[in-house]
């Protein structure tokens, strides 16, 4: 069994990277545990078959901390442990002032893996806020997120023509690098107005960096013939085995559809995403607070030194509330400086220490503003007929859904799922939580899963017998627990 | 690098070494290789990011496998999933439909 390491970094995106090289960078030892191959996370994608991911800001943000992690691997402070799905966190006191014990299940084999640190950073980052409406379990309907990581890691061009849409900044992002890499994008489908961004404009003033990139991205637009269609949505994908046509709705206030202005266009890909949803079920299950953002989203309480309200558990980017690389960085740098000073009373650069609080503020109120203009108008499921699929892995119809709240008198996600098992399949609600909730008439409640990934049961037998890690040549079932029960 | 052979359906395709299965099979102009368990409806990738397990397929004879995290392997025998993955195959039982356990009737 290895010691127990200093400080143990859940994610490998820009928020953990950051925070397990400025943690070794200070003397910790820390083992940093992602479900990635190799670091980056989502934001810093490689392309299959290259060393390194070849992106703007990849090179930029990237490149260095992808250095000092190699070299603290090197000798020994850092051990990097790629492709663990950590599934559950647990406090355990042991030898070497180990608090927490981690456990994971590394690579295609699905081998158990635990790791004892004396403090958890918990960067788990983020999953695409999806809003359905027919035909978006037609394949080549794919998440906005989803199409990028197709690009940027496959190397795969999701389509020839592919229509973006959804809500938030990632779909500049990824228009523009579908373009760029030679996809037609006819239009850009934003439900959201620019304009609500007027509203905060002091803090756009104060971080022209992102009205650069917003203008970047733009222009990029405009140089491809790509039209941005403010306050509209795709309301329906059209197809048999696969999307051939989408259909786009203008859109009142209240992202209420409005009748009579709906339009066909044809497409091969939709890529559509409305914005994310931070990944909590680690922090949760720890009994981690919770707080709302500005687009209703839960996401984790920190207090100024990116604790959580567990103590010897921190946390670090969009885990602790949607904001970009930027400001996961700047969390990550703050998070890793204050363990180093709690677990080992490294002094702080009370200069350092100011100019990151300073710049995560700043990054912060952005995000804020972000999240409150493409927050989810009430009137989206106004897209949603009957026979709409909510639950794409139970199969669920939103009929069925109202069914249950008009007829069985359900008013919460909990008692929809008890009657239709919407949200009890294999992603575990993560996919149509923030739909069921809306039909059901409350706001998105925060994750509770007890496993955060998929399981091979024999890894928790071996838990509950107390025999440890399970034998890893033992045979393993592939099913799991994370499904609700069914096989 | 050499590219990794595999086969999908019996189909042989490659693969770009470190490329994952979903990627590898959207390269190949395949975007569904799975069935649900209910409509017998096509699903191939959504998230890509492991998450909503659209994606599942059966590799090596092992099922419920998620092709976007799953770099392919030299080799590998992929085939469209079925159902829930673990039911006898429309081939092997030579019925139309498939019988579901009890467990997946809605509770109502």
């Amino acid at each position: 069994m290895n010691p127990p390491a200093d400080l143990a970094v859940v994610g490998a995106g820009p928020a953990g990277l950051a925070a397990a090289v400025t943690a070794a960078d200070q003397g910790l030892s820390v083992t940093l545990l992602d479900a990635g191959e190799r670091p980056g996370g989502q934001f810093h994608r490689h392309a299959a078959g290259e060393a390194h991911p070849d992106t703007r800001h990849g090179r930029r943000h990237y490149a260095p901390r992808a250095r000092r992690l190699e070299e603290h691997r090197r000798t020994g402070r850092v051990r990097h442990l790629p492709a663990h799905h950590v599934w559950t966190v647990v406090p355990h006191p042991g030898p070497g002032g180990a608090a927490w014990t981690l456990h994971a299940v590394a690579g295609p084999d699905e081998t158990p893996a635990t790791v004892h640190a004396r403090a958890v950073l918990l960067a788990t980052g983020a999953y695409e806020r999806q809003l359905p409406f027919p035909g978006w379990t037609l394949p080549g309907v794919l998440g906005a997120g989803g199409a990028q990581a197709l690009l940027k890691s496959g190397p795969v061009l999701p389509g020839r023509r592919v229509v973006v849409a959804g809500s938030g900044p990632l779909l500049l992002a990824v228009a523009g690098s579908l373009a760029a890499a030679g996809v037609r994008v006819p239009a850009v489908v934003e439900a959201a107005d620019y304009t609500a961004y007027a509203r905060a404009l002091p803090v756009l003033v104060r971080n022209p960096a992102k009205l650069t990139e917003g203008a970047l991205h733009g222009g990029a637009l405009l140089r491809h013939a790509t039209r941005l269609l403010t306050r509209h949505a795709v309301t329906a994908a059209h197809g048999t085995t696969r999307v051939e046509a989408v259909t786009v709705t203008r859109l009142d206030r209240d992202w209420r559809p409005v009748p009579g202005t709906s339009r066909r266009v044809p497409c091969d890909v939709l890529a559509v995403g409305h914005g994310l949803v931070p990944q909590l079920e680690l922090a949760t299950g720890l009994g981690c607070a919770t707080r709302r953002t500005p687009d209703d989203t839960p996401a984790l309480v920190v207090d100024a030194d990116q604790a959580t309200t567990v103590p010897g558990v921190w946390a670090a980017g969009e885990t602790a509330g949607v904001g970009g690389a930027d400001l996961a960085l700047t969390e990550g740098e703050i998070a890793a400086d204050a363990i180093a000073h709690a677990l080992c009373g490294t002094p702080r650069d009370p200069r350092r220490t100011a100019a990151l609080t300073r710049r995560r503020a700043r990054l912060r109120a952005f995000a804020d503003a972000m999240a409150a203009a493409h927050r989810p108008g009430p009137g989206w499921t106004g897209w949603l007929d009957d026979t709409t699929e909510v639950c794409r892995c139970e199969e669920v119809t939103a009929g069925r859904v109202r069914e249950a709240v008009t007829e069985y008198g359900a008013h919460d996600t909990r008692t929809v799922k008890l009657l239709t098992r919407a949200g009890m399949g294999w992603c575990q609600g993560r996919m149509c939580g923030q739909a069921v909730a809306r039909l059901a008439g409350e706001p998105p409640a925060p994750d509770r899963r007890p496993l955060s990934c998929p399981v091979p049961l024999g890894h928790l037998a071996a838990l509950h017998t107390g025999t440890g890690p399970a034998d890893p040549t033992a045979p393993t079932t592939p099913t799991d627990l994370t499904n609700g029960g069914t096989p | 690098m050499t590219p990794y052979r595999f086969t999908f359906d019996g189909t042989p395709l490659t693969a770009v070494p470190g490329q994952t299965l979903a990627a590898a099979l959207w390269a190949a102009g395949i975007t569904s290789w799975r069935t649900t368990r209910h409509q017998r409806a096509p699903r191939g990738a959504f998230c890509f990011i492991g998450t909503c397990h659209d994606c599942l397929a059966t590799v090596n004879g092992r099922p419920n496998q998620r092709a976007c995290l799953l770099p392919v392997r030299p080799g590998d025998t992929v085939t469209t999933q079925e159902g829930t993955g673990h039911e006898p195959t429309r081939q092997a039982t030579g019925r139309n439909t498939i019988q579901e356990g009890p467990g997946h009737e809605p509770a109502r």
